[in-house]
């Protein structure tokens, strides 16, 4: 089509060449065209539209519908060890933070009414990051209590990814993604914060030394992500530490203000309740991008064993006990629903399903 | 500046000939505005849900993403010669654009499909290569179809209409998403047709007319003036190349929007989610701003107004990092920075246009786009390493005062070879 419209225009102004330029070209257009180009314009506006509303009913239908699984709200935290997530079961209750009891991981759910694209849980403190439709769309973290009660409430900088509590719950970590701040300049970065429970500022872990081998590493372009909190040691903790295409384990300490590296090729840590091992994502190719296998680092002698899950993820790990690991996988392509899966610590255990419509679990012993 | 003196002289030419000249608007100039403002309501829709998009799909991924983005934008800048170079070439800057226009809404309909890393990858590569095709040839459209003497007022309408679009766009993301807080495909799908009717304006109503025709005819109706013409080709060809050695001095010391936002962020600590507001804000600055400032630019001298607008560049950085704060010195730095695209973007055009010789009138303002999107990209890179060794305060001071000394220095390269309005 363009071939004929760009040799008619052409041949128009041609036959006057000596009127204005502007003259010629409008009525070089015929009525014909704009007549084309109207119904073009309607035709698309009329299937965007209906598009759009279809999926705004289809959205709101699938709100107002009852949940697919049993359902219940909580006033507050269980007594009993339970698991936190996020529930992803289509229906009321979508998208908020939910208890199941450690015992019944299956069974009945509690709501805490809380909608949460990422949580973590202790005994008495939940973390939760959300993402807050407006204009703009907005990031924010909040702290609750057992009873449900909100403690705290502050703005992230960017598209909630991971969040951890330290072992007393005195320490919160998250990590977003921080997005180009325009379509001309779009990096991708994360930030990682640890903050205390009492809103102490222990900064961006971007800013605090960075240790590889007795040196300082000094590039910029550094991403750390995916901090666990050491049991029992109130500064320690681990993360991901990656710069000029490297990824590495370190080890980090909350009053010196320093990362030190520990470790190649080993992402988004969670280390066990004994304390020995640290459960991770390896990557096949070794860089930022591709497959992820789960894998098991003994901290004692640096044995790595590759776990049978073979599935891509991209979760962070979470230890149910000193020898299982859980954590989520999509469910579906679109990335709205997904499943908990548990799988034993060692080589070649088969994963099993663990909680159904589930992202973002929390082991509370 | 130093240029002030021919810029009177530009004036009083000007004041004689605008009673020659009335200014008419080309509607192929407002079509062509208006494909770029459904365009731009396509891509900007598009790229403000991008992230969250992205870091849906791909998780800790998205980090490497960043790396292959800056690639394609290396790309997406040289492709702009290239495309104009076909469109001169051949004679036909609109298939050129067709081209281009088209890839980035194929792009568009990639989204609906897309799901795997190299698939968002290829697919925003697609859209910024087509961004990068479409540019220098639609400029050469503008300028065929613009009266040489209001060759900036009318690149600056057509900016105007681009950037009604540019702020539109996120506005749209935003109010989907909140009406359908997971329709991103219902944001493909809206963006997907702003493209189409773009593309289906510009294949049906936008005449493929280039100027030589135009140009030699006029140059054969006033025969008094045409060995002068031939003559000034040599000396207009200089000041071509004059004129994008400036550029790209110039855009090595433009650190982008970005880091001016994150300058107000550091002194103001407010919410970096803030930042597409910043933009829109920008952006309704640059389009109020770009008609009054093009019709300057006609009246006073295009590169004196060109000039002009690196100052209000200047200025907007040493707002950005005196310790003043509040929310008028935030407005004030959105407000400069509007008036530094208002006064430059199509200025700039318009100065290409006016020097370039018409049969490579589509590599010239290809080669001119692709000196500032290079010289940017590398002054953003270079300012990024700046605020990481200095600190943000003085990193911007730093640039603040090399603009202050290349101005003037641009102001003295330029002086007397471009920027007057055309010689009867």
């Amino acid at each position: 089509m363009s071939r004929s419209t760009a040799e008619t225009a052409a041949r128009v102004p041609e036959a006057t060449e000596d009127s204005s330029l502007s003259d010629t070209q409008v009525s070089g257009t015929p009525r014909r065209r704009l007549l084309l180009l109207l119904v073009v314009a309607a035709l698309a506006v009329a299937g965007a539209g209906s598009y759009g509303l279809s999926a705004f009913l289809q959205e709101r239908a699938s709100h107002e519908a009852a949940s697919t699984v049993k359902v219940v709200l909580a006033t507050s935290l269980p007594g009993e060890p339970f698991v936190m997530f996020r529930n992803t079961a289509p229906g009321q209750g979508y998208g908020q933070a939910a208890t199941v009891a450690l015992a019944d991981p299956s069974g009945e759910r509690a709501l805490s009414g809380q909608a949460c694209d990422r949580v973590y849980a202790s005994k008495e403190l939940v973390s939760c990051l959300r993402t807050i439709n407006g204009i703009p769309t907005k990031y924010e973290a909040e702290t609750y209590d057992a009873s449900l009660r909100r403690l705290d409430s502050w703005t992230l900088g960017g598209i909630p990814s991971r969040t951890r509590l330290s072992g007393d719950s005195s320490l919160i970590a998250t990590t977003v993604f921080v997005a180009g701040h325009s379509y001309a300049s779009a990096g991708f970065s994360t930030e990682t914060v640890i903050r205390g429970r009492d809103g102490t500022a222990h900064g961006n872990l971007e800013e605090f030394a960075l240790i590889s081998d007795g040196t300082r590493i000094k590039a910029s372009d550094r991403n750390i992500w995916g901090v666990t909190f050491v049991p029992g040691a109130p500064t320690g903790f681990y993360a991901t530490a990656s710069s000029q295409g490297h990824i590495w384990l370190v080890r980090g300490d909350l009053a010196a203000r320093t990362l030190t590296v520990l470790a190649s090729g080993v992402e988004c840590p969670s280390i066990s309740p004994d304390g020995t091992r640290i459960a991770f994502k390896k990557s096949t190719t070794g860089t930022l991008v591709g497959h992820r296998n789960i894998a098991v680092l003994e901290l004692a002698s640096g044995t790595q064993t590759v776990l049978a899950e073979e599935r891509d993820i991209d979760d962070q790990l979470e230890w149910l006990d000193n020898s299982t690991v859980v954590y989520g996988v999509p469910r579906d392509d679109a990335g709205q629903d997904s499943d908990v899966w548990a799988v034993s610590a060692e080589a070649g255990a088969a994963p099993r399903l663990f909680i159904e419509h589930a992202w973002s679990p929390a082991v509370v012993r | 500046m130093s240029d002030r003196k021919g810029g009177q002289q530009d004036l009083q030419e000007t004041d004689g000939r605008a009673a020659l000249t009335a200014f008419r608007l080309s509607p192929v100039i407002i079509w062509l505005g208006i494909v770029s403002m459904l365009t731009d309501i396509s891509s900007e829709s598009a790229a403000a849900i991008l992230p969250l998009y992205v870091t849906g799909f791909l998780g800790l991924s998205t980090i490497a993403f960043g790396v292959i983005d800056g690639i394609n934008q290396g790309a997406s800048a040289i492709v702009r010669i290239g495309a104009g170079w076909v469109s001169d070439r051949t004679g036909h800057p609109k298939r050129v654009a067709v081209a281009g226009y088209g890839l980035s809404m194929a792009a568009r309909v990639g989204f609906l499909f897309a799901g795997g890393f190299w698939a968002i990858a290829g697919i925003v590569t697609g859209d910024r290569i087509g961004k990068g095709i479409r540019t220098a040839p639609r400029d050469a459209l503008i300028s065929a179809a613009a009266q040489p003497e209001y060759l900036a007022r009318s690149f600056a309408i057509h900016r105007m209409l681009d950037n009604i679009g540019a702020a539109a766009g996120p506005l749209i993301a935003f109010l989907i998403l909140m009406l359908i807080p997971n329709g991103f495909n219902t944001v493909f799908v809206v963006s997907l047709a702003f493209a189409a009717i773009g593309v289906a304006v510009l294949v049906l109503v936008v005449p493929d007319k280039i100027k030589v025709t135009a140009r030699r005819a006029g140059a054969t109706s006033r025969p008094a003036f045409r060995w002068y013409r031939l003559k000034w080709t040599y000396l207009k060809k200089q000041g071509l190349g004059r004129l994008v050695a400036v550029t790209g001095l110039l855009g090595l010391l433009t650190i982008g929007d970005g880091f001016v936002y994150l300058l107000l962020q550091n002194r103001e600590a407010f919410a970096v989610q803030w930042f597409p507001l910043l933009y829109v804000g920008t952006n309704v600055a640059f389009l109020v701003f770009a008609v009054p400032l093009g019709r300057l630019a006609d009246r006073w001298g295009r590169v004196p107004v060109f000039l002009a607008g690196h100052v209000a560049l200047l200025v907007c950085y040493v707002l950005a990092v005196l310790p003043l704060g509040g929310t008028a010195a935030t407005l004030g730095c959105l407000l400069l920075l509007g008036v530094f695209y208002a006064a430059t973007d199509g200025v700039l055009s318009a100065l290409v246009s006016q020097l370039a010789p018409p049969e490579r009138l589509g590599t010239a303002l290809g080669t001119a786009q692709t000196v500032v999107a290079l010289s940017r990209m590398a002054a953003a890179a270079c300012f990024g390493l700046l605020w990481y060794l200095l600190g943000p305060g003085a990193a911007a001071a730093c640039v603040a005062g090399l603009l202050a000394l290349a101005v003037p220095a641009a102001a003295v390269v330029l002086r007397g070879s471009a920027g007057r309005p055309v010689a009867p």
